[in-house]
């Protein structure tokens, strides 16, 4: 089941990614309020929940979609150690989104260009960081094309020529190509069906371990999280009601929620 | 329609100069003073900043959209009665668009127009670059259909502007690698996107991109008007302007590999004329007043005879 990776390895200096106190509203109405957790290099954090518990919202904060009205995000950075993104200036900020940290969308349209070919698709991050050599962007886009278990001869189909699960892992392939070190997952398996699920969840699980990537992922599919996360998160209501270790968590739930949603999934 | 008429006849006719200040149904060159000189800021302001997309409140103008409304607010704003005009479409002086829009200042400014390249003094071009070299002191206005470079890659107009802040450009080179990807080669051959003094990336209006080396280093002051978009950008004089490529696909200004069957250049940039129904088919500069120059001073092409005009 999951893969237990040590959450803190002996020479790593501290967590790449400290959120404090984060909040946001939307007017009156709680987005998501008083977040704290500590996401360490290699280590996969799961956000579970149901729809309209703040995960999302959460998310979107984290990645700097959304601006919080309060809180930090503070973001161990290669060049200038840690820094809290939600001040940073904004050029910094695309920076960082298109260089260390990477954002799969539910929905592969969002995070896709639909009237660009697949290579296109994979090697804008590289030329949006100043790759100027057509050959090599090609080389790297087939390289990760044949990662993510796409055929080489679809490189230059537009992804709307794609089924839903390779949509998917082009979209996974285009946000991985620039070596980041944050992946933000939103639903990353929705609206796939279960055979397709299964091979992306082996496929993402593979690339997050060989590549020591860290992770937050969304989802409201436990089963996604038993797979993938080292550490959950449930949020109800714009709060965060229990965290600790994933096993720990589904197998034995303390709070009342959390009881009632591991006790929801249907047993087959 | 206005007061004084003039007979400007594509003859330059110098020291007829209309009084500005009369009783007159139009002001000189057709706008009003109030409109020009908002025109004028924001051409000081894009000459300030080479490259970059100085918002104006465009005009009505009394011809259509995709007519050269930019182009034209340009010109009124800085023409004065000193001035001598040549106005080109696709490079010639006797089309559609450059005989209206010629016409258009010889009624409302009554300044004198002229065919030749070097004896105006503000020329609105629609399209192409002249084939002769400008000097300083000349002005070059070009009518721009859809300013923005990076509109349909990215069809939000608050991302397009936080790229070009931001100098976020790499999506340019997205579409040149389609290109690539799909012809080969970089198949783009007109409006081929520049970059600006190392700044903005720019889109140099739809000319040939076999024009985009005489936007660099040109010696006279080129102005971009965009009437519909509601922008207004410039390159001063003797600007760095550099075509986007890939180091192993490297920017080409390609022409038609033919010479002009008229007046035998090789240099000139050429357009294609179908002339009968058997395939038959010539190839004329584009360029009428760098053809007719040239025919003039005794160079014979291929299908052409001294001096005579073909239409």
């Amino acid at each position: 089941m999951t893969l237990h990776s040590t959450p803190k390895p002996q020479t790593a200096p501290g967590p790449l990614l400290q959120v404090r106190g984060l909040e946001k509203r939307y007017g009156s109405r709680i987005g998501c309020t008083d977040v704290s957790f500590d996401l360490f290099p290699g280590e996969v954090m799961g956000i579970v929940g149901e729809s309209g518990s703040g995960k999302s919202t959460l998310l979107n904060c984290l990645a700097g979609h959304l601006t919080p009205d309060c809180g930090q995000v503070i973001f161990d950075t290669r060049t200038a150690g840690p820094c809290d993104t939600v001040t940073m200036g904004e050029p910094e900020r695309r920076m960082l989104s298109r260089t260390d940290w990477a954002f799969v969308h539910q929905n592969p349209r969002d995070g896709l260009r639909m009237g660009v070919s697949a290579g296109g698709n994979v090697g804008e991050r590289l030329m949006a960081v100043g790759a100027r050599h057509y050959g090599n962007i090609r080389d790297h886009a087939l390289d990760w094309l044949s990662r993510v278990e796409i055929a080489a001869e679809r490189i230059d189909d537009r992804p709307s020529a794609f089924s839903g699960g390779m949509q998917q892992r082009l979209q996974i392939a285009r946000n991985l190509v620039t070596g980041p070190r944050l992946v933000f997952m939103d639903e990353p398996t929705g609206g796939l069906d279960v055979s397709v699920q299964a091979r992306l969840l082996d496929l993402l699980r593979g690339l997050v371990r060989r590549m020591g990537l860290s992770a937050v992922i969304v989802t409201h599919d436990l089963a996604v999280v038993r797979l993938l996360a080292d550490r959950l998160m449930v949020m109800k209501d714009g709060r965060v009601v229990e965290a600790g270790l994933t096993d720990q968590v589904l197998d034995d739930p303390q709070h009342g929620y959390t009881q009632l949603l591991v006790s929801s999934v249907l047993q087959v | 329609m206005s007061a004084q008429t003039h007979p400007a006849s594509g003859q330059i006719a110098q020291g007829q100069i209309a009084p500005i200040h009369t009783d007159q149904a139009y002001n000189f060159a057709y706008l009003d003073e109030e409109t020009k000189r908002m025109i004028r800021r924001a051409l000081l302001k894009g000459l300030a900043v080479p490259g970059y997309q100085v918002p104006f409140a465009s005009r009505e103008m009394p011809m259509p959209y995709g007519w050269g409304t930019g182009g034209v607010q340009v010109t009124a704003a800085c023409l004065t009665p000193d001035d001598v005009l040549k106005v080109i479409d696709q490079g010639a002086d006797d089309t559609t668009n450059a005989v209206s829009i010629r016409k258009f200042f010889q009624r409302t400014a009554g300044v004198a127009t002229t065919e030749q390249t070097t004896v105006a003094t503000v020329i609105q071009t629609r399209h192409r670059i002249p084939e002769t070299d400008l000097s300083e002191g000349q002005i070059l206005v070009y009518q721009v259909p859809i300013p923005e470079p990076l509109r349909f890659l990215e069809p939000r107009e608050t991302e397009t502007r936080k790229m070009h802040s931001l100098e976020e450009y790499g999506l340019m080179h997205v579409r040149l690698y389609e290109d690539i990807a799909r012809h080969g080669q970089i198949a783009t051959s007109y409006a081929y996107p520049v970059k600006v003094e190392g700044r903005y990336v720019m889109d140099p209006s739809p000319i040939p991109k076999f024009d985009n080396p005489k936007l660099s280093q040109n010696a006279a002051i080129q102005l971009f008007g965009a009437g519909r978009e509601q922008r207004i950008y410039a390159l001063p004089p003797y600007t760095d302007v550099v075509s986007l490529d890939f180091e192993d696909h490297p920017f080409q200004a390609s022409k038609a590999d033919h010479a002009c069957d008229l007046c035998g250049s090789n240099t000139a940039y050429l357009d294609e004329v179908i002339i009968d129904d058997a395939g038959g088919r010539m190839f004329v500069c584009s360029d009428t007043d760098y053809c007719s120059t040239r025919r003039a001073q005794g160079h014979v092409g291929r299908l052409g005879t001294a001096q005579e005009h073909v239409a």
